[in-house]
């Protein structure tokens, strides 16, 4: 991204006259720009707007402008809980997604299985292609007392007591573990597969040990997978509302309910836009944290 | 000559409404209908729209909501779309006043000579001295008892050890202040002392097991075993018990119930407002009602003549008692500001509750 895009675009050579470069570049870059234009910054305006608003601006109701819908986290104290509860949330799943997907994709690519990879790599990405809430309510089946879960247990120790963990917080971290899990899959998969095996293979001759060569050579060369892997999770798990509301019953409370609830059940869309936008700050902070070691990464 | 839009809608609405009041049995051109509801909830019966199409050549289609705010919106944001709309008395006024929905012509409903008329004029069915609702059926919240458990007579077994870890709660703001509000001995729809409603529902959290917000989780939480003691719907209760064969019974406590009215209103902008009254008129037929009542399971009509078609031993009609009319605190509108000390006050308990 070093050399400008308006010094490199050819210029369009029409009629004979060559029109200035600038004209090509703005032509190309229209319809991307355009369409984000329209479909995500002027909803986005708009939702900013109403964050500001004292009621929700539908209907004929005298609307007047308040900035009282920022301060929830004072005028409503619990908040401060329910955003530590969603940051617990989001961090366990993260990390659990980080692990898990990490070795996943490390035996993926390193496992020499060739072309079958393609087959393998597919089956991780099922869980992409499966309705949410279809994915969701099944777990409701497994993890419930007296579930699938407790069946199969019960099945090998007659008298075990009851696994089922359905409404709880590490249901809702499975059920998100299980959606987001083929982000980290891939982002890795593809920062491991750029590993040149002679490097290990280099260090296998000098008498590395496994966990030498995992933990000095190939999560340091796979680390921006892993940083992009768990950037691209977190940020739509702080805001996720399905998996709490279904997995998580009572304890299910988290931003993203919040939120929903407030468009919802409350017709509250100031709150509801202003807690968005208060969400959206932290996701760009963390994205400016980790802005610096990716860019870094990229640059190696 | 050319017909504007308008006046095209209106000539076809007529012709239907005509040919309804004479009776003829043959279908007219299409004309389609769409009914805002919640799901599964009288209005999209097969056998009913079968027979209302085939009365009267109006199509019926659905749309549907899973939140009354979420009804609201889809009404505010999709001018045109809807020609019905079920809505909860307590919302009449806030409607009617954002100009979503149009006074009822009952000259256009003749089966409106039925209703019971302290239903059918209640307040929350007016705005400025008009009516905006025709009323259409009625029930309670009370308490859902697994069979074979005593029966609580109060709402303070819902904080009762007895009931530890097998309670569940009905997610909804008002319905949960009201709860707390009776069970406090307050005013439902106007509780001076929300530290009390808030002690009453904290109270509850050893007991809590869940909180459901459809008719569908709570069956299947029910079916579970999840709980055996939980706010409930009275109609929700007498189907769960008549169609899932769930052993459960409805129970009224001293505090009485948390009434609501559920009215059929036709939006401003209806497309075709002859054939939507039409449609309210259907409704509250007592033959439609005695199906919907006796094979489905209803809540209780709002139609005095109606309910008298039921048997005396149907359940429906054991439930709800017509004394109940008199007694029960039915829903009412709410000022915005009230609304949102509700909504605040649950959440912030939801919270308390996620605390455990």
């Amino acid at each position: 991204m070093s050399a400008g895009p308006a010094t490199t675009a050819p210029a369009l050579n029409m009629g004979g006259r060559r029109l200035p470069p600038w004209v090509a570049t703005t032509a190309l870059l229209l319809p991307a720009y355009g369409w984000l234009l329209i479909a995500i910054f002027l909803p986005l305006g708009a939702m900013f707007l109403f964050s500001f608003m004292t009621a929700t601006p539908i209907g004929n109701k005298e609307i007047g402008y308040t900035i009282d819908q920022y301060k929830i986290f004072f005028t409503q104290p619990y908040m401060w809980q329910v955003a530590s509860w969603t940051f617990q949330i989001a961090f366990a799943t993260t990390l659990i997604c980080a692990i898990t997907g990490f070795l996943a994709a490390l035996a993926l690519a390193r496992s020499g299985l060739g072309r079958s990879q393609w087959i393998f790599l597919i089956l991780i990405l099922l869980p992409f292609w499966t309705n949410g809430l279809v994915r969701i309510f099944s777990w409701t089946m497994v993890i419930r007392e007296g579930g699938f879960l407790d069946a199969v247990v019960q099945f090998i120790l007659p008298e075990a007591a009851s696994v089922g963990f359905l409404y709880s917080r590490p249901g809702i971290v499975l059920g998100l573990v299980h959606g987001y899990l083929p982000y980290m899959v891939l982002t890795c998969y593809i920062a491991i597969s750029t590993i040149d095996d002679a490097i290990v293979e280099a260090a296998e001759s000098l008498g590395a040990r496994w966990w030498t060569i995992l933990g000095r050579i190939l999560i340091p060369m796979a680390a921006p997978g892993l940083i992009a892997g768990s950037v691209l999770i977190f940020v739509p798990v702080v805001g996720a509302f399905m998996e709490p509301r279904i997995l998580g019953g009572p304890q299910g409370v988290t931003l993203g309910t919040v939120i929903e609830d407030s468009f919802t059940q409350g017709f509250n869309w100031p709150q509801g836009a202003a807690l968005s936008f208060m969400l959206l700050a932290v996701v760009l902070a963390i994205f400016a944290t980790f802005s610096g070691v990716l860019r870094r990464n990229a640059e190696l | 000559m050319k017909l504007s839009r308008r006046a095209m809608v209106q000539l076809m609405g007529g012709t239907v409404l005509a040919t309804t009041l004479l009776g003829p049995r043959r279908a007219l051109a299409a004309t389609k209908i769409t009914v805002l509801n919640w799901q599964g909830y009288g209005t999209d019966e097969k056998w009913a729209l079968e027979a209302f199409t085939a009365a009267t050549g109006i199509e019926v289609v659905h749309d549907y909501f899973n939140s009354e705010a979420e009804m609201i919106t889809k009404l505010a944001t999709n001018p045109g779309a809807y020609d019905v709309v079920l809505i909860n008395s307590a919302r009449i006024a806030q409607a009617a006043g954002q100009g979503l929905i149009q006074p009822v012509d009952f000259a256009k409903i003749p089966n409106a000579a039925g209703l019971a008329p302290k239903l059918k004029d209640h307040d929350n069915m007016q705005y400025e001295g008009e009516t905006f609702g025709c009323a259409w059926v009625w029930g309670m919240n009370g308490l859902g008892v697994r069979d074979g458990k005593t029966d609580p007579d109060s709402y303070a077994a819902l904080a009762d050890p007895a009931w530890a870890g097998k309670v569940a709660l009905f997610d909804d703001a008002v319905t949960a202040v009201g709860l707390g509000a009776l069970a406090t001995g307050q005013d439902m729809n106007d509780p001076k002392d929300l530290e009390a409603v808030k002690g009453f529902l904290q109270s509850v959290r050893p007991n809590l097991h869940n909180l459901w917000t459809s008719e569908d989780q709570w069956n299947k939480a029910f079916a579970a075993n999840e709980f055996d003691l939980s706010v409930a719907w009275s109609g929700g209760v007498v189907r769960s018990f008549r169609n899932g064969g769930l052993p459960v019974h409805f129970v009224v406590p001293k505090e009485g119930a948390i009434g609501w009215l559920d009215g059929l209103a036709v939006p401003t902008t209806a497309p075709d407002v002859d054939a939507a009254h039409a449609f309210i008129n259907y409704m509250i037929d007592p033959d439609f009602y005695f199906r919907w009542a006796t094979e489905v399971g209803a809540p209780a009509s709002a139609n005095v003549d109606a309910v008298a078609k039921l048997p005396e031993d149907d359940l429906m009609k054991q439930v709800h008692k017509a004394e109940y009319i008199d007694t029960m605190s039915i829903m009412s509108a709410l000022p915005d500001a009230r609304r949102d000390t509700f909504n605040a006050l649950w959440q912030e308990m939801k919270a308390y509750y996620a605390a455990k």
